[in-house]
């Protein structure tokens, strides 16, 4: 990475960062909403993890925790789809393209704002979900697995919602940037593990790649990584998938003139 | 032309606006049942809890979209009256000799219309899905009547604030809000199987659980008169307490115009 790169990626990265923790209206949805979902599942369901056949050690509370933290990850990729939507309808976006010397650049800057975001979020989401008496049983290497697991489901939804914002580039895309990821999610095992789902639900359930990803977070929590590494390939194909096409919606947004 | 040919212009106006912009109909049908159809997969295994009222979670499930359904409405009159009053509607309709409650009405009947078909629509897919339906066809008017009070409601809370902000963007804002009160009630278990203990009382507490469960008993228990009685006295305190407020900030709002 050149130091032109590097300063683009840096100062897009920084005005984002700027303009969502100076804005109440923007950081605070990213952060009540997980929180709101944790305090709904965890506390209003808790009873599901009585029924037979629900088997995981550190709890339902626990089980939730797992689900909200790569929910908020994913969400704070998305969230920051939003700004780059709003700042091309602004015709900012534009101001950026002619400014940038490498416009993936600017690609990168809010990548790194999306992460951070997300960083803000998952810290919040543990500090509330250990304060309410989730029991980890996790190692520090399961939980480096879990946090890592976490920013690459950041990532690749922030390329997927970035990938919509520059090729709508504006905010009336955010339904399409917001609902496929949370029908992705809401498809996978929420409430229970996958072999308590039983219908059309186990069927989608099982294809969906998240319900990898939720097990292999739900696993780390348990102190097993034994899935880990499956989550891991799948969250890196999806970035890759999701590069692409945010690269290819960066080149459309160019021939767009913004 | 007398109030009644007035207010049935804005009846007519409001009824086809509502009902002919796509959005509304998106996140007012599809919305609902998507998440009917995702909770009643994914929670199927609850009914296998002792003393669930059900065993089909499914039928547990159904109430809810009826709910949502009053939220998303309460979205839209809020969205339409913010729109009239940033366009200047509001402030030309003002001028003319027609009656706060006129106004009020005319503006609420496109979600009470939108409620109605609602209503519809939620029944027949829950029961084609396979849910029960056990007061019957006897039912099918207090569940339509109830629907329609609770929109009704849920409307005239909408309304308020675009009327005391005159605002789309804070009666967006507010949604939020209201989901928040949809999910920390008896949306997803009975109240009676929830193990933690402050998530209880908040639901006990939160007026939105008697809606669900008059709505619920309607569909699993067939007439139970004190569930019943609690959701129809809840949504019509709620329609009261929020038609008398919006009378009243429209007559403010009048008088600042």
């Amino acid at each position: 990475m050149n130091r032109r790169f590097r300063s683009v990626a840096l100062a897009v990265a920084a005005r984002s960062i700027h303009n969502v923790f100076t804005n109440p209206a923007l950081i605070l949805p990213s952060v009540v909403f997980p929180l709101f979902f944790f305090a709904a599942f965890a506390g209003g369901l808790a009873r599901v993890g009585d029924i037979p056949g629900f088997d995981y050690d550190p709890g339902y509370t626990a089980f939730q925790f797992a689900f909200v933290l790569i929910q908020s990850s994913a969400f704070g990729g998305v969230f920051t789809g939003f700004g780059i939507a709003r700042d091309f309808e602004m015709g900012f976006g534009r101001r950026l393209l002619l400014a940038a010397p490498q416009r993936p650049a600017i690609l990168v800057g809010y990548l790194i704002a999306a992460f951070v975001r997300a960083a803000f979020t998952m810290l919040v989401v543990t500090v509330v979900a250990l304060a309410a008496g989730a029991e980890l049983n996790a190692g520090g290497i399961d939980l480096f697995g879990l946090y890592g697991l976490a920013v690459l489901v950041n990532l690749a939804a922030a390329l997927w919602a970035g990938g919509v914002a520059l090729r709508v580039r504006s905010i009336q895309g955010g339904p399409l940037m917001q609902v496929p990821v949370f029908l992705l999610l809401f498809l996978a095992p929420v409430y229970v593990p996958l072999d308590l789902l039983t219908g059309w639900i186990h069927a989608v359930a099982t294809v969906n790649p998240f319900t990898a990803l939720l097990a292999a977070a739900r696993d780390l929590i348990d102190g097993d990584a034994g899935t880990l590494g499956v989550a891991v390939a799948i969250s890196a194909g999806l970035v890759a998938l999701f590069g692409v096409w945010a690269l290819r919606s960066l080149r459309r947004a160019e021939a767009a003139g913004g | 032309m007398s109030s009644f040919g007035h207010a049935g212009l804005l009846v007519r106006r409001s009824v086809i606006r509502t009902l002919r912009q796509p959005a509304n109909l998106v996140f007012s049908f599809i919305f609902p049942l998507l998440l009917l159809a995702v909770s009643a997969g994914g929670l199927t295994a609850t009914t296998k809890l002792p003393n669930f009222p059900t065993n089909s979670y499914l039928t547990f499930a159904l109430a809810v979209p009826f709910i949502q359904g009053a939220l998303f409405s309460a979205n839209s009159a809020g969205t339409n009256f913010a729109e009239d009053i940033e366009s200047g509607f509001l402030s030309r309709l003002s001028l003319t000799p027609l009656s706060r409650s006129a106004l009020l009405t005319g503006q609420l009947a496109g979600v009470v219309a939108l409620g109605l078909l609602q209503a519809v629509v939620f029944l027949a897919v829950g029961l084609a899905a396979g849910a029960g339906f056990a007061a019957g066809i006897g039912g099918l008017p207090v569940l339509l009547a109830l629907s329609v009070l609770i929109t009704l409601g849920f409307g005239t809370l909408g309304a308020l604030v675009a009327i005391r902000t005159g605002s789309g963007e804070a009666v967006q804002g507010m949604f939020p809000l209201f989901f928040v009160l949809l999910f920390l009630s008896s949306t997803s278990l009975p109240r009676d199987l929830m193990s933690v203990d402050w998530f209880r009382t908040v639901a006990t507490y939160n007026p939105v659980s008697y809606l669900i469960e008059a709505v619920r008993s309607l569909l699993i228990t067939g007439w139970d008169g004190k569930a019943l009685a609690l959701g129809f006295g809840f949504a019509a305190a709620i329609a009261v307490a929020g038609v008398y407020l919006c009378s009243r900030a429209l007559r403010n709002r009048m008088v600042r115009t």
